[in-house]
């Protein structure tokens, strides 16, 4: 098929404006669609770094006994057992740790030690949830490294780190000493080492105290074992299925972020969806738009098509011929719009850089192969139809025009 | 030696009360290396005739048989290879590929045959070219031709593959009394040194003189 390949891209170049017209309308609709997968990519990033990025992908939890029940034969309740104050604890789980961390999925396990309490500073006191960190683990589940705005969130024993909200209600700064009574009713003495800033004001920045593991067994009389292990993974949708092997491997029940992020994902899904839909419309633009140009081309030349068939060219030659034209136009056209579109999407930040109020393009979210090949795929089925009116051309009525 | 015969060829166009019968039952011998003028007024039938034996018509009924291949029974694909291999066309208007040098349009039928221009088509297309006197033109974009030399690349066009069989459908009419002579002296000077068969159609007697054989087609019958 080299020959036809010579006449398909003797026609391109022998019409060169009409050519640069139609290869400009087909890279328009590249540029579309690879705009759209960075800024649909992009956003779900964004989304997703702003919620799942910052939470517990699978998370293996003790659970909290039930108090017992006294009950009536008439399914009255008579009595409530007073509910067991001790935190509910993983006695062995810790011994899992290396074996969760050595599956492929896995990124980081962080076992904790959670419970509740309150921070009390002079007359004031506030209630928080208490979490305790291991040493070196303090960031690898929440990333508490990026939000420190003062101090560090390194975790040593005796050490605090509270929300910045928090610390401007108790009238606290950093380096100073305050008390942290859990709901054992154990009270000890923390210095604030470091302070962080998640939202904007209110949840985690006014609720939360993190302390290290061993402070956190004092406080919560858990000299061995841990409350709970939050599992972070490279792929978080890959979290159902790590739950269940996680509970596989460990015996222990575990719990997918998804359970309660069905309706993030839903939208995620939903947004995904949006996106595909505007890339199929990108796609079909391309196809209308080059079958419009090669049907008026096959028309324009159907002269010389009938001249073609007479010298004894074969149809199979003459679809080659006009089938090639499409695919030279979608290669072309194609390239030029992936080209345009990753130029066009340089100025944005990074992903690492998004900031909330910035568009959120992830220019490396730009799916510049599938544009292109989906592209050319389209460009030549879209030369199909008027390839097949090509070849059936009479060429005795068309030499005679 | 006969190169091919049509026997009671009919030719019929459209169906019931509006059906025109162009050939009636025309029947005809050329001998190889003959060169004869198909003589007759408009709409007589000659380019219905040319068409039906240039492969690029079929015959609604009657025989036509070329190189001992029965043509009425071949199939599309195979008329195409037959007409590529073994029959070439000189059109009155040239149709020559605007897109194309000289040469191009001469080395098309080989191109399309093997697939690429080889260098041993551009070689014989170029031969043929300064044949034609066209030697300085080879490259030249055919639309920068005059009306003659256009005519005479549509000649070297035809024998590219060295057919046994060239049909010319008034060939000079579009030209000058110069050039048409030039053009029908360059197509005697072929005929004569390398045997190739020529039919070609004409409203002009003396053009029709320049061949040894006269054909008149009347009543969708030929004499001659």
């Amino acid at each position: 098929m080299l020959y036809a390949l010579k006449i398909a891209s003797r026609y391109l170049t022998a019409s060169k404006a009409q050519t640069a017209l139609l290869v400009l309308g087909v890279a328009v609709g590249v540029f579309i669609f690879i705009f759209m997968s960075a800024l649909i990519g992009g956003l779900a990033e964004f989304i997703l770094s702003r919620t799942a990025g910052d939470i517990s992908h699978v998370t293996i939890e003790a659970e909290e006994a039930k108090p017992a029940l006294l009950i009536s034969p008439e399914g009255t309740v008579l009595l409530v057992q007073e509910k067991d104050a001790e935190t509910a604890q993983l006695r062995e789980a810790t011994s899992f740790v290396p074996l969760l961390e050595a599956l492929p999925e896995v990124k980081a396990v962080s076992p904790q030690i959670s419970g509740a309490g309150f921070v009390r500073r002079g007359g004031q006191v506030a209630q928080v949830s208490v979490t305790g960190l291991e040493a070196g683990r303090e960031s690898v589940i929440l990333d508490l490294d990026g939000y420190m705005v003062e101090g560090s969130a390194r975790l040593q024993a005796g050490a605090v780190l509270l929300g910045r909200t928090l610390v401007d209600d108790l009238g606290l700064a950093l380096g100073q000493t305050l008390v942290l009574q859990s709901s054992e009713g154990v009270e000890v003495a923390l210095t604030l080492t470091g302070i962080y800033q998640i939202g904007t004001g209110g949840g985690p920045d006014r609720r939360m105290a993190y302390v290290s593991l061993p402070t956190a067994r004092t406080l919560f009389a858990m000299p061995q074992g841990v409350s709970r292990i939050e599992i972070k993974l490279y792929d978080l949708y890959a979290a159902d299925a790590v739950t269940l092997r996680v509970e596989g491997l460990t015996g222990l029940p575990a719990k997918s972020w998804t359970e309660d992020g069905a309706q993030l994902l839903e939208a995620l899904r939903a947004q995904a969806q949006t996106g595909y839909f505007l890339k199929t419309f990108a796609m079909i633009t391309i196809i209308i738009g080059v079958a419009s140009a090669l049907l008026l081309s096959t028309y324009r030349r159907r002269p010389e098509i009938g001249i073609m068939r007479a010298m004894g060219a074969s149809r199979l030659f003459v679809v080659g011929v006009f089938v090639t034209q499409g695919a030279l136009i979608g290669v072309m056209g194609g390239l030029s719009g992936a080209v345009i579109g990753y130029l066009a999407l340089l100025p944005f930040p990074t992903r690492d850089a998004f900031r909330s109020g910035t568009l959120p393009i992830d220019i490396t979210q730009g799916s510049y192969g599938l544009a292109v090949t989906l592209t050319v795929i389209g460009a030549i089925l879209a030369s199909i139809l008027p390839a097949r009116a090509a070849a059936r051309v009479d060429p005795v009525t068309a030499i005679g025009q | 030696m006969s190169l091919l015969t049509v026997t009671d060829l009919v030719k019929t166009f459209g169906e019931g009360d509006t059906a025109t019968r162009v050939l009636r039952g025309l029947s005809l011998t050329l001998e190889k290396g003959q060169m004869a003028a198909l003589l007759g007024p408009s709409g007589s039938g000659k380019s219905t005739l040319l068409t039906i034996l240039g492969t690029l018509m079929q015959p609604t009924s009657g025989g036509h048989v070329m190189l001992d291949v029965d043509l009425t029974r071949a199939t599309d694909a195979e008329l195409t290879q037959f007409r590529n291999r073994h029959i070439g066309f000189v059109f009155q208007f040239h149709n020559l590929l605007p897109d194309f040098t000289a040469l191009e349009n001469v080395v098309f039928p080989t191109a399309i045959r093997e697939g690429r221009e080889t260098a041993a088509a551009r070689t014989r297309g170029a031969h043929l070219l300064t044949r034609m006197g066209l030697a300085e033109r080879i490259n030249y974009p055919s639309t920068n031709l005059s009306g003659g030399q256009k005519q005479r690349v549509a000649v070297a066009r035809a024998l590219m593959n060295a057919p046994e069989l060239v049909l010319a459908d008034e060939p000079t009419g579009n030209l000058d009394r110069a050039s048409a002579l030039q053009v029908m002296d360059l197509i005697g000077q072929i005929n004569r040194e390398e045997g190739t068969t020529f039919l070609i159609s004409t409203h002009d007697e003396k053009i029709a003189a320049t061949c040894p054989r006269q054909l008149v087609v009347g009543d969708g019958l030929v004499t001659g």
